[in-house]
């Protein structure tokens, strides 16, 4: 066993022992339509923008300590906004990019007016805009299809300038789309936590006063951090719609808000891998349950309640504190025995 | 004109309800520091259980009313005591994701119960008919609604101001440690804050069943406008959640009838702006 320990130990403490993780990880991802049916791409598309819109509400709960129960309505701006000009006819990258431009306009006139309250009120703003970006996706039928939604968004061809133009109908090409634009996104998002601006980040969540005392603009930092998770979510909505090629309000309604939410809590909040990790167990475990029981609310409500009480860290928090030192006080005592 | 008088009258016995939720809401936040997500499952729990007592068992109305109380103050106690009590002391995110956990909870033992219909009970006999109000005919049930809404208020009132219970109440909301010092059990008075709260919300849910649709999803359905009136008012004021209420409730039957698209929009709009230029609410103190 002696090897496992030496794993173990050096995936925790040598970086490059991580990297190595990571690619064995992204060939899994690169490689899995070639054994794989739809359904399961289909699947790892869905945890894929569940991950975006995880990683947007950790950038705020996680990292600045706000919660907010609103990131559904950027979500929903952005499949909409994406929805709506591939409806016109254009290719991908236009619609994607729009989408997520309207995501991050919307944010930062609404960052203007959520960043001056912390905590309850926070949530309670983030609901109220939420809550009106769901009325008008409802409620302007002219412009949004109403109750309806847009149906029969096209999953246009990915098309640059006569450069390339790569047909996207299939479940696997644009599952490939998918998983390049998200693992583009998640690195950024983490060479933004870990440059400067991400340790203010981390350091308004600890302590708000003596962030401003060093003389950094709380104000600022949290409108920047605000509009980033607008953004992600919104990168999440325009990768849906041409997934699903339909889109209705229930997209944008605050239970939709939940999702990503109880997503970060199973990966752990305070960990980046954490969205990563929840989104893939808040899939499965949804799937999972919903194969055995009709009744999965009730099993998910009792996991997160158990979470709550117990592991505030999430699954990522307790491999750490818990799983990773058992194992490793377990192989060690066999190594020296054997 | 009529119109307007007749509107605003359904709107007030609609603002009722709103009320009721609101100020159990509104009454654990000042109390116990809990913003209660699933106060709404509460309100769905006293419905249900009201219709039980009421439809299934036949029970008479008032009877089952108290019924219902009871369940609902049984299913406060029981959060209280061994989910909320544990995180009083945590950042507020986690207080309202577990209890967001316990509207997944309720909703689905409510399916597991009663089964996903709706549950439409016949009006009780006493209420059944209608009273003339300018020209067009009212419910004289939701007459009732109106004056048994300003009756529990009146009650929460006395209760509040000339009990000794609700001045030891008091006494904890605005000097916690003090309280406790001069020998106020302050855990014991939490629980008994939150039954409290649970109780006016079952109140509202009994209440709503004769006219009211009512299904295992009405809980996470109901939290939010509630969340709406207690934010206009001022989070943990009571007379703050009966003005919010009122306003709430008749302008969005008015929006209802003379410009229904938007009726949704300017709820929360209203939530917004009053949360932009006066977070502390309409009648909120120092936050």
């Amino acid at each position: 066993m002696t090897w496992l320990v030496n794993i173990l130990n050096l995936s925790i403490k040598s970086h490059r022992f991580k990297l190595v993780w990571l690619g064995a990880f992204i060939i899994l991802l690169f490689i899995l339509p070639l054994f794989s049916g739809d359904y399961l791409l289909y699947m790892v598309m869905q945890m894929a923008i569940l991950c975006l819109l995880s990683y947007s509400v950790n950038l705020l709960l996680g990292n600045t300590g706000l919660l907010s129960f609103g990131q559904a309505g950027f979500y929903a701006c952005g499949a909409y906004a994406c929805g709506k000009v591939l409806l016109a006819g254009t290719s991908l990258l236009p619609g994607i990019i729009i989408g997520v431009a309207v995501a991050a306009i919307v944010a930062i006139i609404l960052a203007f007016f959520c960043v001056r309250h912390t905590a309850i009120y926070f949530a309670m703003i983030t609901l109220a805009f939420g809550m009106m970006i769901f009325s008008l996706t409802q409620k302007w039928v002219d412009f949004t299809g109403g109750d309806d939604g847009l149906i029969g968004i096209p999953r246009a061809s990915l098309n640059f300038f006569y450069i390339f133009n790569i047909k996207m109908d299939t479940i696997p090409a644009y599952y490939y789309f998918v998983i390049v634009a998200t693992l583009i996104a998640i690195y950024i998002l983490y060479r933004i936590l870990n440059s400067p601006l991400g340790l203010i980040f981390q350091g308004i969540r600890d302590s708000e006063t003596r962030v401003s005392f060093v003389g950094i603009s709380v104000r600022k930092s949290r409108l920047i951090c605000f509009t980033i998770a607008g953004i992600y979510a919104g990168l999440g909505g325009a990768l849906l719609a041409p997934l699903e090629q339909t889109i209705t309000p229930s997209a944008s309604h605050w239970i939709a808000s939940t999702d990503p939410i109880i997503a970060t809590l199973l990966g752990g909040m305070y960990n980046f891998s954490g969205p990563i990790v929840g989104s893939v167990i808040y899939f499965l475990l949804k799937d999972i349950i919903v194969r055995l029981t009709m009744n999965w609310m009730l099993v998910l409500g009792i996991i997160i309640i158990i979470l709550v009480l117990t592991f505030r860290g999430g699954v990522m928090g307790a491999f750490r504190a818990y799983l990773l030192p058992w194992l490793k006080s377990r192989l060690g005592k066999e190594h020296k025995n054997g | 004109m009529s119109n307007f008088i007749f509107q605003a009258l359904n709107g007030l016995s609609s603002a009722m309800f709103l009320w009721l939720v609101a100020a159990g809401l509104t009454v654990a936040f000042g109390v116990c520091g809990i913003l209660n997500v699933a106060h709404g499952s509460l309100y769905m729990m006293g419905a249900y259980f009201a219709f039980t007592s009421f439809q299934i068992l036949g029970l008479n109305f008032w009877l089952s009313l108290v019924f219902a109380l009871i369940g609902a103050g049984i299913i406060g106690f029981l959060m209280e005591r061994f989910f909320l009590r544990r995180i009083y002391d945590q950042p507020i995110e986690f207080q309202l994701i577990l209890t967001f956990a316990f509207i997944l909870v309720f909703d689905n033992l409510t399916k597991m119960i009663w089964g996903t219909m709706l549950i439409i009970p016949t009006m009780p006999s006493l209420f059944q008919g209608t009273i003339p109000i300018v020209g067009r005919p009212f419910p004289i049930y939701n007459l009732f609604i109106i004056f048994a809404g300003i009756a529990v208020g009146l009650i929460i009132w006395v209760i509040l101001k000339k009990t000794w219970w609700g001045m030891k109440l008091r006494a904890a909301v605005s000097q916690r440690e003090m309280a406790n010092a001069i020998g106020i059990n302050i855990p014991t008075l939490f629980t008994a804050a939150f039954v409290f709260a649970a109780l006016l919300a079952a109140i509202g849910g009994a209440l709503s069943t004769p006219i009211r649709v009512c299904d295992s999803g009405v809980g996470g359905a109901v939290i939010i406008p509630a969340f709406v009136v207690t934010v206009i008012g001022g989070l943990g004021s009571l007379k703050g959640a009966f003005v919010g209420a009122l306003i709430i409730g008749v302008i969005s039957a008015l929006c209802t009838l003379y410009i229904p698209f938007i009726e949704l929009f300017i709820l929360y709009l209203i939530m917004a702006v009053v949360l932009i230029i006066r977070p502390q609410g309409l009648f909120g103190g120092e936050r």
